[in-house]
């Protein structure tokens, strides 16, 4: 019998719900909040969880084609995220798991990004760039599990680049047609100002680069060119530590998953770099890059295939969960 | 480049590394290693050259004052920050990366505890390594000692901050890339690095590498901060 699999994502603004069986795609659902002014508040976010959250579910099911009997196991993201919203989606699949007799899956949302992104790409043993608005990390398989080679030390790249564009008055709305209003703004510029470029070993980070470029525009710098030279630092700073740790680590492909993975500046930068190292590059194509359920609920089917669940009464949220406390006993299968 | 100049021999790639190219030859005669920072295609040209002008200077400040301080580093033959290019004498020997995981462990101890003190000099010196992974240690064949390479992201500072950030890159290396050894890696390490820096800032650094663990992020231990 074929194994059928729901997830549910809601580590942030995007409350999804996924199913597989086995490797095809049979339901993809997703609301996401958006805030009016400023950035996501977790209790609002979660209020538009709730609300959504039943008729998501019964609209998943509707479109795979199912009732909730035929599902083999539920699985959810336990983390990390904003502890509002995981509780929203773990409530969810706690109650569907305990209601309908099911095991309950937990998957961990950072894992989940890197198993689409090798289901959708077909890339088998990458260098993982794994940049959305909380994750800006680098991470590869060794011994068990994904180990993290080099993070950001302080905010992530998303965080980074929705700060500065909120701060210069030039979001919300971040995105508009799949490009940040950073890419947008930067466009125009042509004249690299002196910024800091800060890279530790294989860790970066981006709050000297943000005070310094907000100091800029307040002492009247074309907005254009703080834009262009913030673009080109940030993004040259990842694909450098991509490539030390390329380096260090030996591995021929790289997966560039998450939120940001979509700049097309950044995948030039990243194209150039593997190009000549002659490594492959897989970015996630955007609709499987953001936050969605499907992730969840194909990573829970392969922890399932392993012989992992969780008693709903234990299945408790962990805002801050690490990619590298995950055993991964599916790698390689 | 330098082989117009007719300073250079035929030169031999020895490694593509992240940053820069490694070539091996003669230089004045003496067996060397030319360290080229190679353009990047990704980078814009105007903070491509200034990144590598200045990552080269200081390299070869800073490999110049480690040797100062009783660490062993590469001697330093010639550089020429505009082209990007280090030359220094070639040693002979293994990465630390690739052996210490079939080393015996009284012999990796040993090797662990000496890298320590080396680092600790470092630190005493006035200096800091800003990348000092397995991958950027040689273990000389000859003699059996570690030698400290790659001084690209070195700098002047006495911050414990800094340091912390040597010893925490360097725990993460042994942690991702030589889990089942780590534990013990990292013990014979902090003994080294004790021995040489003093208890008093052997403890500052220690909490402030477990301050600068705690700041990644989703690190669990910071939960009982709240």
């Amino acid at each position: 019998m074929k194994t059928i699999v729901l997830g549910v994502e809601s580590t942030a603004h995007t409350f999804g719900v996924g199913i597989v069986k086995e490797r095809e795609i049979i339901a993809d659902t997703r609301y996401r909040y958006e805030p009016e002014k400023g950035g996501i508040h977790p209790r609002e976010a979660a209020l538009y969880f709730m609300n959504i959250g039943p008729s998501a579910i019964s609209e998943a099911l509707r479109s795979a084609g199912i009732s909730a009997r035929d599902l083999t196991g539920v699985a959810v993201a336990l983390g990390p995220g904003l502890g509002p919203c995981l509780r929203v989606g773990a409530t969810h699949a706690r109650a569907m798991a305990a209601y309908l007799n099911k095991p309950l899956i937990p998957v961990n949302h950072a894992v989940a990004h890197i198993e689409v992104g090798k289901l959708v790409t077909n890339v088998k043993d990458p260098l993982i760039v794994y940049l959305s608005g909380g994750n800006t990390l680098i991470a590869a398989f060794n011994e068990g599990r994904y180990r993290v080679f080099g993070e950001t030390l302080d905010i992530a790249l998303g965080n980074f680049m929705d700060t500065f564009v909120r701060e210069i008055g030039l979001a919300p709305p971040y995105v508009v047609n799949g490009v940040h209003q950073l890419d947008r703004c930067a466009e125009e510029g042509k004249e690299l100002i002196d910024l800091p470029y800060v890279v530790k070993g294989q860790d970066v980070s981006f709050s000297g680069l943000l005070t310094a470029a907000l100091r800029a525009v307040r002492r009247g710098v074309p907005t254009e060119n703080v834009c262009y030279s913030v673009r080109e630092i940030a993004y040259s700073a990842i694909v450098e530590v991509s490539e030390r740790a390329l380096a260090h680590t030996g591995k021929k492909e790289v997966l560039v998953v998450g939120g940001v993975a979509a700049s097309k500046y950044l995948k030039e930068k990243f194209e150039a770099m593997t190009g000549s190292r002659g490594v492959e590059l897989a970015i996630v194509p955007p609709k499987y890059a953001v936050d969605n359920g499907v992730m969840i609920a194909w990573t829970g089917l392969l922890a399932f295939k392993s012989g992992i669940t969780v008693e709903p009464e234990r299945a408790y949220v962990r805002q801050r969960w690490r990619l590298d406390d995950v055993d991964i006993p599916w790698f390689g299968q | 480049m330098l082989t117009s100049r007719g300073l250079g021999s035929e030169l031999e790639v020895l490694a593509v590394g992240a940053e820069a190219v490694l070539l091996k030859g003669y230089f004045l005669g003496i067996k060397s290693v030319y360290k080229v920072r190679v353009p990047k295609p990704y980078r814009n040209p105007k903070l491509d050259l200034k990144v590598r002008r200045e990552r080269t200077l200081a390299e070869a400040k800073h490999m110049i004052s480690a040797r100062r301080g009783g660490v062993n580093s590469p001697y330093i033959l010639l550089v020429d920050p505009d082209a990007g290019v280090i030359v220094m004498e070639y040693i002979e020997g293994d990465l630390l990366r690739n052996i210490l995981n079939s080393l015996p462990e009284c012999k990796a101890c040993t090797l662990l505890e000496h890298i320590g003190i080396m680092t600790g000099r470092l630190h005493n010196e006035g200096i800091v390594h800003g990348d000092l992974t397995t991958s950027n240690i040689i273990v000389c064949r000859c003699i059996g000692k570690p030698y400290l390479i790659d001084f690209g992201l070195a700098r002047a500072s006495e911050d414990i901050e800094d340091r912390g950030v040597d010893v925490h890159l360097f725990l993460r290396s042994l942690e991702s890339a030589h889990f089942r050894v780590k534990d013990m890696a990292f013990r014979c390490f902090l003994d080294g690095y004790g021995k040489v820096v003093g208890e008093e800032n052997l403890t500052k650094v220690v909490n402030k590498v477990k301050e600068i663990r705690l700041r990644g992020r989703y690190v669990e231990e910071r939960r009982r901060h709240y």
